[in-house]
């Protein structure tokens, strides 16, 4: 069965575009530096979603686990977006990169120069254009690569038959679980650290990646309830949505003590070079911070605490949406304050930028997800899945 | 407490397939052993969720409301010291160097709580001889605790569990 595509599908994604484009000229209208990093932060929000999807599907095929066959479609159509979230990141640095990263200035690196700055040459071998971009290319060129060949030996499962895509979907997958390895930490230091170029945090890539994986999560939960509200997947039950809470649940935590670990050595140890980063977001945007902390952490865990509350697919969409709002404005918190500074709002730009890679990322979701049937035919552990009961 | 007997099925898939059928013909089956978990047994069975998740949370804030007041009464209240140019005259300033014991004695309870409540609900003690109706549900054999109503029942009950694929009824310990 192939999921239709209906006509609140298009008119939702078509809205949120079209919204998404309007306060983007609006942004840019009024003040372009917050546009910038409307666009940053947007497109690294959304592209998390789709790459944690990915790599959640390649830890479903490296652990050979049975359960979770029949939502492997949705996790593949997620990550078909990657190609385009991969554009988008290679297109706002190449226009944008002297409002976002302030290294990219030439005057910091001219000894001669009243500006020059002893820490920015100091990091010049790592952060310079010409390798900087060679990066952004090669992780938009890998994670696209990966998410569309996993998917491509899933179709071909389904008309050949047999372990043989199988076997080979576990290989691609091992592959690239140890590039994400070290992919997902250098593109968090490349697109979001390098904004603060002077402070540095051995933690920040895992910190990334647990929010990462947790909004994606999140949204693979919402959109299998989704399916399933629409009459898909007759075959997932209350256990498959189970699972998910649990890893939402899990994740959650795992995101408050990567969050936590972060935040109380540079507390403690009060390095007046990496303190900086908390300082300036303590100072100007307190309100924030606590909220960030305290909707990521207390919200899934009091509430999914239970095993009840993890088998209701309303209360999952509406502890998912909070958890989605408050991952958002983690990212808001890592990028705006560094790119626009104090003055930084939330407004039209930044909510609306947001909605528009929502909606291209719907649009390309259901797309692919009509494209092929929403369940693999013949993965070797579909039955394991159909009766999944926990 | 009226007379247990016990049924000793080879192999897990007779076990559960004849749960039903037994009830069915009012055979009061109070326990199953089994040397490994049998997926879906406690709802065949009908068993009531199991209580040791509220324990759990009791523990866990227990041991989290025992870890802020000993934070609380060694490094504020009785001795307060000055760490890193940290000085701690007030509890909230400091709450994140606090977080690790707080999250540790939370973890400490809670798991400790829940392992002691086991054992003392299994009967598990230090020299308590342990129930073990036939020494073989330890190894190969699966192990099905029936009560009888009346003990004039026994020789047909005894038949009616042979019929569904016990291979010997007999008593505790026998």
């Amino acid at each position: 069965m192939n999921y239709v595509i209906t006509k609140n599908n298009k008119t939702l994604s078509f809205v949120l575009m079209g919204v998404g484009i309007l306060s983007i000229v609006y942004g840019f209208a009024t003040d372009s530096l917050r546009a910038w990093g409307s666009l940053l932060m947007s497109n690294f929000y959304v592209m998390a979603i789709a790459l944690a999807g990915v790599f959640f599907l390649a830890v479903q095929y490296v652990a050979e686990v049975g359960w979770s066959v029949q939502i492997k479609r949705v996790l593949m159509a997620m990550g078909t977006y990657l190609p385009y979230a991969g554009g988008f990141l290679i297109l706002i640095f190449a226009v944008g990169h002297h409002d976002l990263y302030f290294w990219t200035h030439h005057e910091y690196y001219d000894k001669a120069s009243p500006e020059y700055d002893r820490l920015l040459d100091g990091k010049h071998a790592f952060l310079n254009m010409p390798f900087y971009i060679a990066r952004l290319v090669l992780y938009a060129g890998i994670w696209s690569y990966f998410a569309l060949m996993l998917r491509k030996e899933s179709l071909k499962e389904d008309i050949v038959g047999g372990v043989i895509n199988y076997k080979k979907s576990v290989k691609l997958s091992a592959i690239f679980l140890v590039l994400f390895a070290v992919s997902s930490s250098t593109s968090a230091w490349d697109i979001l650290m390098s904004i603060d170029a002077h402070w540095f945090s051995t933690l920040f890539g895992w910190y990334i990646f647990a929010g990462m994986f947790v909004s994606g999560l999140t949204v693979i939960a919402m959109l299998v309830i989704y399916l399933k509200r629409s009459g898909y997947l007759p075959n997932v039950n209350d256990s498959h949505i189970h699972d998910l809470g649990k890893f939402m649940f899990a994740f959650s935590i795992f995101w408050t003590y990567l969050w936590f670990s972060q935040f109380m050595l540079i507390w403690y140890a009060n390095l007046p070079e990496e303190v900086a980063y908390y300082a300036f977001r303590q100072d100007h945007f307190k309100a924030i911070f606590v909220l960030n902390f305290l909707i990521n952490f207390f919200c899934p865990f009091l509430i999914l605490m239970t095993r009840d509350s993890k088998r209701i697919k309303g209360l999952i969409l509406f502890i998912g949406s909070i958890m989605l709002i408050g991952h958002w404005l983690d990212v808001y918190l890592i990028v705006m304050p560094g790119v626009v500074g104090e003055h930084a709002k939330i407004g039209i730009t930044e909510i609306g930028t947001t909605c528009f890679f929502a909606g291209l990322f719907l649009y390309v979701f259901f797309n692919s997800l009509s494209k092929a049937p929403l369940v693999p035919k013949n993965h070797p552990m579909l039955g394991e899945s159909l009766h999944h009961q926990i | 407490m009226s007379k247990q007997i016990f049924a000793i099925f080879n192999d897990e898939d007779v076990l559960m397939k004849s749960i039903k059928p037994l009830r069915g013909t009012g055979v009061n089956i109070k326990n199953v052993f089994s040397p490994f978990p049998i997926h879906g047994l406690d709802t065949e069975l009908g068993l009531a969720r199991t209580r040791i998740s509220i324990c759990s949370f009791i523990y866990g804030l227990t041991g989290l409301s025992l870890a802020i007041l000993m934070t609380w009464y060694m490094m504020i209240s009785d001795w307060p010291m000055d760490i890193g140019g940290k000085p701690n005259f007030s509890y909230y300033k400091n709450i994140p160097a606090f977080v690790p014991v707080l999250f540790e004695s939370t973890v400490l309870c809670a798991a400790h709580g829940m392992v002691i409540t086991f054992y003392l609900r299994s009967k598990l003690l230090p020299g308590v001889t342990a129930f073990v109706p036939d020494v073989r549900m330890t190894d190969d054999r699966f192990v099905m605790q029936v009560e009888l109503e009346d003990a004039a029942t026994e020789a047909e009950v005894t038949a009616v569990l042979m019929k569904h694929g016990a291979e010997e009824v007999k008593e505790y310990g026998k």
